[in-house]
């Protein structure tokens, strides 16, 4: 599986998700700057956590205008796989690829701790080695990861079955107590009308590993690996 | 030309931060403030003398890059 990392300025997860794309793959993904004006011949594209240009005016908006993201649009428009993480998420939102709204979280704090995840559906290049309704462990580190999507949005997404996770409690269960940011029905990634580009606010490439407390990220980017590695 | 862009969040948006401001002012003995709601305004000068014209690349901007018009919504003030 080829992969390229973007990198702006103010990435700051770009190490984390090369560890877990290097472990699952064997193979050293790239690191694109935001200037580039082409992408050479890849399986993924990832865009990992951070505080691209401060933050500044809504998180995402600037790096959404960079030069590399109309390289990673059309990319995305012709049928590539799409990872975005956290700030990569606000990203790939911004710049239109994925829709809805990413508000400050709704108690307004910058929440850094550990979620649990349910998987809504196992049969995409980045749920296949889950099952479906699987709840895993995740760390999550934003203060405006709170997804918002008005009536219409959020019927489109059920019927599209394009909700990928839903932040929820250990056994899997949804309610005010287990939805941490506030985000509308639980909502913690979507996908694509393709199920190609991915945006999720917390890390799974921060639990692919003993040593880093856990391993329940890790079959994310295996099967990425399985679907993407021709 | 000057413009001023204000920046709001629509109604039917959550405003946390609207609603944290309200709590502040109640706080402060404030009782009769409420619907506090937070925006954010972006001035600028453009190289224009035509208004209309101004308006105009002023709102282009407002829809590309300083408003999300999905959960924002802007206005636009021009001034000589």
């Amino acid at each position: 599986m080829k992969a390229a990392i973007i990198l702006f300025p103010g990435t700051n997860r770009d190490r984390d998700m090369a560890i877990a794309l290097r472990g699952a793959s064997g193979r050293e993904p790239l690191r694109l700057w935001h200037t580039e004006t082409s992408l050479p011949s890849l399986d993924l594209v990832v865009l990992p956590g951070g505080f691209s240009h401060g933050d500044y005016l809504r998180c995402g908006a600037m790096a959404a205008h960079s030069p590399v993201m109309r390289e990673v649009r059309r990319f995305a428009q012709a049928g590539g796989h799409v990872l975005g993480v956290c700030n990569g998420f606000q990203i790939l939102i911004e710049a239109g690829l994925l829709p809805g709204a990413l508000l400050r979280n709704a108690n307004l704090r910058f929440i850094s701790r550990d979620c649990h995840l349910r998987v809504e559906r196992a049969d995409t290049a980045f749920t296949r080695h889950y099952q479906r309704g699987q709840v895993f462990r995740a760390p999550m580190a934003h203060g405006d990861g709170n997804y918002f999507a008005g009536e219409e949005l959020l019927g489109q997404l059920e019927d599209q079955g394009r909700v990928a996770f839903r932040y929820t409690d250990a056994a899997g269960r949804t309610g005010p107590g287990s939805n941490p940011n506030g985000s509308t029905d639980a909502i913690a990634g979507v996908y694509s009308e393709n199920l190609r580009v991915l945006g999720l606010m917390p890390h799974p490439e921060d639990l692919v590993d003993g040593l880093m407390g856990g391993t329940d990220g890790a079959p994310l980017f295996s099967g990425l690996v399985e679907s993407l590695a021709a | 030309m000057k413009a001023a862009v204000t920046v709001r969040l629509k109604e039917g948006v959550l405003d946390p931060q609207g609603r944290a401001i309200e709590h502040a002012l109640h706080t402060l003995g404030f009782a009769n403030v409420a619907d506090v709601r937070a925006g954010k305004i972006i001035e600028f000068t453009l190289q224009e003398t035509d208004p209309e014209a101004a308006r105009a690349e002023a709102e282009a901007m407002a829809k590309r890059l300083l408003a999300n018009t999905v959960i924002e919504r802007y206005e636009v003030r021009i001034e000589p």
